[in-house]
């Protein structure tokens, strides 16, 4: 490091480095590494690695409840389970906007958001603004039992239908 | 001999303050150089800049409520847990059960949006009277940082009451962090210690409020001070104002 030489008095002429100049350098080098090293670490240790969080699935009913037009939210888990013409399909619930809950409004057949008045028609396409993405589609399986499941944690493709 | 006197002659008043009292402007200037507090200061101040409308006086109403909030918020802390079930209900009983604490928490509120207003004009008056530029112009950077964690410490007390006004702000503010781009979803988690405003959100909300960013904001405020003595004393109304363009 020929950057450092200059720190430590003037340079007088180029010269294989000391001794002193070689164990200067060293004890930088480890005070730097250590330095950058405890960052990673502090960085490492903020990053909870255990969460106690509320599972993202939950059973939402047989297949047969979900007729088409058929919508049933869920308030908990911030999720709409939707029986469309083509087959059953999830929604979030979560505004795309600022992420308030939006609620369904079944005289008009659409999703609304109650914090700034986003609109989604039931495939989670705005409608009006300020939304500014559709509301993502959910994972829906079937379980054992043959109930559907919601995964609120995965977010599919606009428009896969799940047909049981 | 006043009591005053007979103090200043005390040997534990003398082993404090080492000068005597003689009104002398060597001695004048010893007192201020030779306190921890009062060396930030300027040691001489011309009588024209104490006046009301020189400065209106801003920075100093912004560290007087500095001061309000680290008093009251530090006797707000002796009642409050920062967990989920213990939060909301330890507002409420500051509100409604302990004595005098719907006082203090009422005059932590009302200081910190007067600290954010007064800092916000403290910054206009600084801009119009032409105080940031140089020799001023990192301590304006200083004050540029010092609002930031005005803002900042004013966000993050936000959710500790944990109600619905709180809840939905953190939600929402937490999701304008994740439109960052690369790594905002990364600044989400870590700032909510998970993917939900939950326990972990509370309590790193409360330790960034009551720990890091004031620690953070009173040593910037030394910086500050120190600086404007450093720089030549506070920088009114420029003196002149048909020789400046």
């Amino acid at each position: 490091m020929p950057e450092l030489e200059g720190m430590f008095g003037p340079e007088v002429e180029e010269e294989t480095p000391t001794r002193r100049d070689f164990f200067t350098q060293i004890g930088v080098g480890a005070c730097a590494v250590a330095a950058v090293a405890s960052g990673i670490v502090t960085l490492d240790y903020l990053e909870p690695k255990v969460l106690f969080e509320p599972p993202t699935t939950y059973v939402a009913g047989s297949p047969l409840d979900f007729a088409p037009g058929v919508v049933v939210p869920n308030q908990e888990k911030k999720a709409f389970v939707i029986g469309g013409a083509n087959g059953i399909y999830a929604l979030s619930a979560v505004c795309t906007h600022l992420g308030c809950i939006t609620r369904y409004k079944s005289d008009e057949s659409a999703i609304a958001c109650p914090c700034h008045g986003s609109r989604f028609d039931l495939e989670g396409n705005v409608t009006h603004g300020p939304a500014p993405r559709p509301l993502p589609w959910l994972d829906v399986s079937q379980d054992a039992n043959g109930n559907l499941v919601v995964d609120t944690g995965i977010v599919i493709a606009h428009g896969k239908v799940f047909r049981p | 001999m006043t009591v005053g006197e007979w103090v200043r002659n005390t040997s534990v008043y003398r082993s404090v303050i080492r000068h005597g009292i003689a009104p002398t402007n060597r001695n004048r200037s010893l007192i201020i150089f030779e306190n921890l507090f009062l060396h930030v200061h300027p040691v001489k101040v011309r009588e024209k800049t104490l006046r009301f409308t020189h400065t209106f006086w801003l920075g100093g109403i912004t560290l007087a409520t500095t001061i309000i909030l680290v008093a009251t918020g530090i006797l707000l802390m002796f009642y409050y847990h920062p967990s989920v079930p213990q939060a909301y209900r330890d507002m409420k009983e500051l509100q409604y059960v302990v004595d005098n604490g719907v006082f203090l928490r009422n005059l932590h509120r009302w200081a910190a949006h007067l600290m954010v207003f007064s800092a916000f004009l403290h910054m206009l008056r600084v801009f119009y009277h032409r105080a940031y530029r140089p020799p001023r112009q990192f301590n304006w950077v200083v004050g540029v940082v010092l609002l930031l964690l005005t803002l900042l410490l004013s966000y993050t007390g936000y959710l500790l009451p944990w109600d619905q006004l709180a809840f939905w702000g953190v939600s929402v503010g937490t999701n304008m962090a994740k439109q960052a781009p690369l790594v905002g979803e990364r600044v989400r988690f870590f700032l909510l210690g998970g993917n939900i405003v939950s326990e972990n959100a509370l309590l790193r909300f409360y330790v960034l409020h009551c720990v890091v960013l004031p620690v953070a904001l009173l040593l910037l405020i030394s910086v500050h001070i120190w600086r404007v003595r450093k720089d030549g004393g506070v920088q009114g109304p420029p003196d002149d104002e048909r020789r400046t363009p």
